[in-house]
């Protein structure tokens, strides 16, 4: 049995739709995250969770039980806010002693888990520091250990890394998953940045418009997305419009009004006729100089339109003949490497048949 | 700092510093030297000759006046109590209701002041008549709570307006009661209201004449009332100095007292004001 389940969850505001008939099952000990963009009814889900809302239609449950009607304060699960939500006029221990003093823990037993809780997350030496004196990070990483003292069933957070600088986040990433691994609670994870919810995620849940759009792992979800909303939104993705003209064991031949004839292997599950998109990630496309020998299924000559250097990647946009723009990333392995190609150089890029993927349009 | 920030410093704080030298501490001053003068035949004072201290020694030979002063004192705490009691749950639903009504109710709230303070008093004077309760220490009380009232709202609103909402889900979030919530949040978190709330009630409230005269009896007599009898009445300036100076001193020591324990309790609390 899941640890917890949504069975299709409706909520309304007004005339608006904010959750649309969502079903979702997160097993115990996952690290499992909602990601859309904002407005996708994620946060809506995750007050439904905690007791703060509650559903037009369908229901909650944890461990088989359902949670109508149970207020949050009675519910086993914690919650970290966006804006971590510390008690101002608490200390560190005092904020991290709140929960346990709430479930009735005795004296002796809450400075005991207090101290072990600011050790796990590195703050020992802030025990008697108000929020205010602290950083950015450290406040982020006592609003998580408030919320897992008292070791609820799940830990839902809300977009918990949003208020913090780019190469924090990257840290407090890292920190994420040691302590859920370490402390085994299953984390309920809102984000609507796509790194972070590939870099932490066991399985990720992408919504639009109070939907999921697909229900899968990190890995599945960039290599096999489900449609073009899902392709598009987890990482870069060149989509070109297609149509299936021929269906073989070995694969579907596309054709596209820019690409002319392509192949696509192992076959996707279409019909002939179909229409959609061809979506090729930019680092499966290779580039090579005129001339260069390059065994690939797909061959086109083209320009490069413009390189975008970043450091340990470089991303070129080439104009093919037909006018269509293909973006492809290479890896800055080898000094000579960066900026090997400029604007206005001409190149021949490719693909292998196992490259890509075909996005049929749903009718 | 530039020479020229400099220069405008002085040029903002010179108009208002100047003001409060002449106006506020000047006259101070007079209150504490004719305290230790002796009073002229008919008001004022007599020409000096040497200070003398006779005016603070009748002060604290005769009872009466320990008894006026901790009578005072009582009535400036019930006053403040019941303003709390009332203006807390008030500011607070102020602060709860939709942005628009905010500015209404708070409107709503300083209302009175546009009319007369005496007006409002006489007022009083009709609606407590019939009641039986005029010229008696409740009605006093009720006069005293009526007018400073708005002086504890206001305070209390600025403060739990500016509450994030955040942390009373967190709390509910992680486990506590809506009584525990209160108490745990809300009120540590409005303390600085509650303590400028006080202050701006308690402070006046032992000054004032005008109610305890008007709606008290006879024996309602406090410490305002004695002050004002001594400079228009008795002609004793020098005593009626004496008590002005005796009131700063202890109202200064409570605020010291107050101020010090707010420090203590609402270390916390200073990251939301």
């Amino acid at each position: 049995m899941a640890l917890l389940e949504l069975r299709n969850i409706t909520r309304r505001f007004g005339a608006l739709e904010a959750v649309k008939d969502v079903s979702l099952a997160i097993e115990a000990g996952e690290f499992f995250t909602l990601l859309g963009p904002s407005g996708c009814g994620k946060t809506t889900i995750l007050r439904m969770i905690a007791g703060f809302d509650a559903p037009d239609a369908g229901d909650i449950l944890l461990d088989g039980a359902s949670l109508s009607g149970v207020p949050p304060e009675k519910r086993p699960l914690h919650t970290v806010f966006q804006s971590y939500a510390l008690f101002p006029h608490m200390t560190v221990a005092g904020n991290l002693a709140f929960p346990l003093e709430m479930a009735g823990v005795g004296r002796a037993e809450i400075a005991r888990r207090v101290g072990e809780m600011l050790a796990l997350v590195h703050l020992e030496d802030k025990a008697d520091r108000y929020p205010h004196e602290l950083s950015g990070g450290q406040k982020q990483r006592v609003a998580l250990a408030r919320g897992l003292i008292n070791r609820p069933r799940l830990l839902l957070l809300d977009e918990p890394l949003g208020a913090l600088d780019a190469k924090l986040r990257l840290e407090m990433q890292g920190d994420l998953i040691r302590l859920q691994r370490e402390v085994g609670i299953t984390f309920v994870f809102v984000t609507h940045a796509q790194q972070e919810a590939l870099a932490l995620s066991h399985r990720i849940a992408v919504m639009r418009a109070g939907r999921i759009e697909q229900c899968a792992t990190p890995d599945v979800l960039y290599t096999q997305p489900a449609n073009r909303f899902v392709a598009d939104f987890i990482g870069r993705i060149n989509l070109i419009e297609a149509e299936v003209i021929a269906l073989t064991p070995e694969g579907a031949r596309l054709r596209s009004a820019t690409l002319g004839e392509l192949l696509v292997a192992p076959p996707p599950a279409c019909a002939l006729g179909d229409r959609g998109a061809f979506a090729l990630r930019p680092e499966r496309v290779c580039i090579a100089a005129p001339g260069e020998s390059v065994e690939l299924d797909q061959r086109y000559a083209g320009r490069i339109r413009s390189a975008l250097y970043v450091g340990e990647t470089t991303l070129y946009q080439i104009a093919l003949e037909s006018g269509q723009i293909i973006e492809a990333l290479e890896a800055n392995t080898s000094p000579g490497r960066a900026r090997r190609y400029e604007a206005g150089d001409p190149v021949i890029i490719g693909w292998a048949k196992e490259a890509g993927v075909f996005l049929h349009d749903e009718s | 700092m530039t020479k020229a920030e400099r220069a405008m410093r002085w040029f903002v704080t010179l108009p208002p510093a100047a003001f409060l030298l002449v106006f506020f501490l000047a006259p101070a001053l007079i209150v504490v030297v004719a305290s230790f003068r002796e009073p002229g035949e008919f008001g004022g004072l007599a020409p000096f000759t040497q200070p003398t201290v006779e005016a603070y020694a009748f002060l604290l030979g005769d009872l009466v006046y320990a008894e006026i002063f901790a009578r005072s004192f009582f009535v400036a705490t019930l006053t403040t109590l019941i303003c709390l009691a009332l203006a807390y749950p008030l500011a607070w639903l102020i602060a709860q209701s939709p942005k628009k009504r905010r500015d209404l109710l708070v409107l709503l709230v300083i209302l009175p002041f546009a009319s007369n303070f005496l007006v409002r008093i006489y007022a009083w004077i009709i609606l407590l008549g019939p009641l039986n309760l005029l010229y008696t220490p409740i009605a006093v009380v009720l006069g005293m709570v009526y007018v400073h009232l708005p002086f504890m709202i206001l305070p209390l609103y600025a403060n739990l307006e500016k509450h994030d909402a955040a942390l009373l889900e967190a709390a509910q979030d992680l486990g506590a009661s809506a009584w525990t919530r209160f108490w745990r949040v809300t009120f540590p978190l409005s303390l600085p209201g509650i303590f400028s709330g006080s202050a701006l009630v308690f402070i006046p409230v032992l000054g004032m004449f005008a109610v305890p005269e008007l709606l008290g009896g006879t024996g309602d007599i406090l410490i305002g009332n004695l002050i004002k009898e001594q400079f228009l009445d008795n002609r004793d300036w020098p005593l009626g100095s004496a008590l002005s100076i005796l009131l700063t001193v202890l109202v200064l020591a409570l605020a010291g007292v107050a101020a010090w324990a707010a420090r203590r309790g609402i270390k916390g609390a200073e990251a939301l004001t």
